[in-house]
């Protein structure tokens, strides 16, 4: 190190720029003014699309809002011969699938997160953990497809006859279960929901697990708690408003989702008492009667109508899911 | 210093025992808030030219504070202020309607912990140069050549220019980030506790270094290691609360303190 | 433990009954043994059905993997069309979309993590880009077509692709503030020392520190928006002939699936599982792809 040519080394000559006087607003203020603006401008530019979102929906939905009133709200006809068109029917739809998905799938998705957070052996979880978020992957239209050419005549011919058999003779039950087992309809697209869906609620169930400081976890293990009391009365409890955060979550992926309801749902635009029974999503609507929808026709509007309901519905869940997950913004 | 260098366009191995005394930069009547909290309590200090100034005190003390007022780091976090004046070549730096940037290519700093850019070793260097100048290709070799050798560091990188800097030794990082800052040619160079996160090796190279750099460039140098202040610096300050308790030569401050403040704290009594 | 031992009452309190004790402890590890079981359970479940799924698109798909697949167009049924027009649509739309998307996404980010700090305004924008992200994207389709084609009178492949890249912005957002949050100060406040401005320290700096986790954002968003099939039924509406032209309606290989795969036809049907075939591993690869590409390097 003591090598001596070192300080001999000559320094490059002084250029003029480097005596430049210090006050002097210049060098990179406008790159940073420009930069900062594209920053800025880019910012607006999501709130704009949201803003376009709900006015476009909004707006081309407002030859239905006005014929039909509030009355579109609780109407179930969807007639396009006469021209009359409710939303109660896919409301209605889209709300019974998506809790009835939620129903299966966040049992399903909490054993997921628990066996990959506390039970599974270390070398075990990323593999695993990688495989479910792959499940969350799969394009939905091949959940469609994969429903229809499955699952459909899975539970038409071994699902659907035999519950309906077994609860012939049980009261309300048999009203819920009943009707021919076209193995579509409301059952079969809640069941692929939730396939859907369970992998959104475990990743995220999973996530908020490992948030629990390992000291509360250990001092429970610390007076021979065993690991399902861990998780009742430590990780559960501590977790509690994010776990709702996460199902929120998941239950705003179920309601609008499309291609793989649209498949399977049935597509009938009347309310049936059955779970088996077909119905429709205000989504498989959207998607099942657009091509039929000349521009500027009534229909179209009552479809763009659906779509703004369908809007004000996730967004409340979404943005409820979002203040449970994400409490302290910008923390 | 700065005319004798264009004159002859090679730094001068010897000071000019006249030049040396004069400031570099003069800190007067200097005051610095977090808020409402008054970090810095009128601060007058003399940092001459070409010599290395240590600044020691407990943690807290406000000497970490002075260093980022004098490159303005502090303008990065809203609500830190400082009023009075630091002056560079009669300037106040800490006035409003100063080019930060200019400001922070004429004193350079090199913080605590290593900073490599995620970038390769040459791409470290080079990117503070072209901040400033427009070079050739073979210029701006030779001033990475030229600041690598400056920081002790040309003989074990120069076959791996190309890799990238994060596959160094924490030492090795820390001269990199010293001829990174040395590339951009400052006048004054701000060392942040340099060597906190070093092995005592690779500590003692960074001192040498700093013994070496003096000759060209003033030293600013915040140390929480009482014998480093010793080894290297030429003048010693000490910081306690926000004040600047006494300023001296090094030999003086840690032989004969005039106040008792200092001499507790060398001995080792608080801190 | 001296559970066999009765102790007397004294400095350690009261002595417990050991045969509750062990009563107790069995029933304790019953109910873990079933609650692990069941989880367990959950988890074979989750994982039977990936694997059922790629079964099943392997068995029905690959038989029908051939050259021309590749090298036709679609066709009527029963001509042995290809599906070359949907990969191509889809490549070109997913590509479009990444490419509009990707620097918007990014600067929003860099927004959220640079400029906005903690205020309201960037709260609402971080708020607005994390509800866009699980928008159903059957409104974004229907939202495009109300911008896009309803008033220029057509469907289109440039209008796919802004649908897509509608949904690629807030992936990206999210990885990219995510990114740039976790870079420490002290490499910017590097930067800034040399005399960097701000936009250089964050640009040459910041992103290049970031780069690894951006690209797997932007992979992540490629993945999925290649398997988007709702918003480009609005948009771009699919084409059954060949065509490349951004202003006429375009082939995309979702859409193509969801005709093919409820048609009647058996040659559509099979060409529907090559397409699901294709696009199911395409996107699982880019998943793959990005969770390497993410692996934290130590």
């Amino acid at each position: 190190m003591d090598d001596p040519t070192v300080s001999s080394t000559a320094a490059p000559p002084l250029t003029g720029a480097r005596k430049m006087p210090l006050r002097r607003a210049g060098s990179g203020a406008v790159g940073d003014r420009v930069f900062a603006a594209l920053a800025y401008a880019a910012g607006m530019l999501v709130l704009v699309l949201l803003g376009g979102i709900i006015l476009s929906l909004l707006i081309g939905g407002l030859p239905a809002f006005r014929a039909f009133g509030p009355h579109f709200l609780v109407d179930a006809n969807w007639d396009p011969v006469q021209q009359q068109y409710g939303a109660a029917v896919p409301i209605y739809g889209t709300l019974i699938t998506s809790v009835l998905a939620l129903l299966i799938a966040v049992p399903l998705a909490f054993g997921i997160a628990f066996w990959l957070t506390e039970l599974a052996p270390a070398w075990l979880r990323r593999p695993v953990g990688t495989a479910v978020e792959l499940l969350a992957a799969v394009p939905s239209i091949i959940y469609g497809m994969w429903g229809f050419f499955m699952i459909v005549p899975f539970m038409s011919s071994y699902v659907q006859p035999f519950v309906i058999d077994g609860l012939a003779d049980v009261p309300v039950l048999s009203d819920l279960f009943q009707g021919p087992p076209f193995g579509t309809g409301i059952a079969t697209a809640a069941l692929i929901l939730a396939v859907m869906v369970i992998p959104f609620i475990a990743a995220t169930m999973r996530d908020v697990f490992q948030t629990v400081p390992a000291v509360f976890k250990e001092s429970a293990y610390g007076v021979g708690c065993t690991t399902w009391e861990v998780m009742r009365s430590i990780v559960i409890p501590y977790t509690r408003v994010s776990v709702m955060g996460g199902i929120m979550l998941g239950l705003g992926r179920a309601l609008g989702e499309t291609m793989a309801v649209t498949f399977v749902i049935g597509n009938t635009n009347r309310i049936s008492p059955s779970l088996f029974g077909p119905g429709n999503t205000i989504a498989s609507l959207v998607a099942l009667e657009f091509p039929e929808s000349p521009a500027g026709s009534l229909k179209l509007a009552s479809l763009l109508a659906l779509g703004f309901i369908l809007f004000v519905i996730s967004f409340i869940v979404l943005a409820i899911s979002r203040l449970l997950l994400r409490p302290r913004a910008g923390a | 210093m700065s005319s004798t260098m264009n004159e002859t366009s090679a730094r001068m191995p010897e000071v000019d025992a006249a030049v040396a005394d004069r400031a570099r930069i003069s800190i007067r009547n200097l005051d610095f808030f977090y808020g409402s909290n008054r970090a810095l309590k009128s601060i007058f200090l003399d940092l001459p030219e070409g010599k290395v100034t240590g600044m020691i005190g407990p943690s807290g003390c406000g000497k970490s504070t002075l260093l980022r007022v004098l490159n303005r780091m502090y303008d990065l976090y809203p609500g830190q202020r400082a009023t009075g004046e630091v002056l560079l070549d009669g300037e106040n730096v800490i006035a409003p309607g100063i080019d930060l940037n200019q400001l922070r290519s004429r004193i350079g700093m090199v913080f605590q912990k290593p900073t490599p850019f995620p970038m390769s070793i040459y791409e470290n260097i080079s990117f503070g140069v072209k901040l400033h100048e427009r070079l050739s290709k073979s210029a701006m070799d030779e001033r990475v050549e030229w600041s690598l050798t400056r920081a002790a560091l040309w003989d074990e990188v120069k076959d791996r220019l190309n890799t990238s800097a994060g596959g160094l030794s924490g030492g090795q990082q820390q001269r990199l980030c010293i001829a990174r800052t040395i590339a951009v040619r400052p006048e004054v160079i701000l060392l942040d506790e340099p060597t906190s996160a070093l092995d005592p090796i690779s500590t003692l190279k960074i001192e040498e270094l700093i013994d070496e750099l003096k000759r060209d460039f003033t030293i600013v140098i915040v140390t929480h290691n009482m014998q480093q202040a010793a080894r290297i610096a030429d003048q010693v300050a000490f910081f306690y609360l926000g004040e600047m308790v006494e300023v001296g030569a090094a030999a003086q401050m840690f032989t004969a303190p005039s106040e008792r403040r200092t001499q507790e704290y060398i001995t080792g009594r608080f801190g | 433990m001296s559970a066999s031992t009765v102790n007397p009452v004294g400095s350690r309190g009261p002595a417990r009954d050991p045969r509750v004790a062990a009563m107790l402890s069995r029933r304790r590890q019953r109910r873990n043994m079933v609650a692990a079981g069941l989880c367990m359970a959950a988890t074979t479940v989750g994982l039977a059905l990936l694997a059922l799924i790629l079964a099943t698109l392997l068995w029905l798909g690959a038989g029908g993997v051939h050259w021309s697949v590749f090298a036709h167009s679609t066709r009527p049924p029963g001509s042995g069309g290809g599906l070359l027009n949907a990969i191509v649509g889809s490549l070109i739309q997913t590509g479009l979309g990444t490419v509009i998307g990707t620097p918007i996404g990014l600067l929003v980010g860099t927004y959220l993590s640079e400029y906005a700090g903690n205020s309201r305004l960037g709260g609402a924008v971080r708020f607005v880009s994390d509800v866009l992200l699980s928008a159903p994207s059957i409104l974004i389709g229907l939202f495009v077509y109300a911008v896009l084609v309803n008033p220029f009178n057509g469907f289109s492949g440039i209008a796919g692709s802004v649908a897509l890249a509608v949904i690629v912005i807030p992936i990206v957002v999210r990885t990219t503030e995510d990114m740039l949050r976790l870079i420490p100060v002290s490499l910017r406040e590097a930067a800034v020392a040399l005399g960097a401005p701000k936009w250089k320290s964050i640009v040459f700096v910041c992103y290049r520190a970031a780069l690894d986790g951006i690209a797997t954002g932007v992979l992540l968003a490629i993945a999925r928006v290649a398997g988007e099939t709702a918003p480009l039924l609005f948009t771009s509406l699919g084409n059954l002939n060949w065509s490349t032209s951004l202003t006429q309606p375009m082939a995309s290989l979702p859409v193509t699936i969801y005709q093919y795969a409820g048609s009647a036809f058996d040659d559509w049907v099979q060409l529907a599982w090559v397409g699901a075939l294709l696009i199911t591993f395409g996107v699982l690869a880019l998943n793959i792809l990005a969770r390497v590409v993410l692996r934290p390097r130590v």
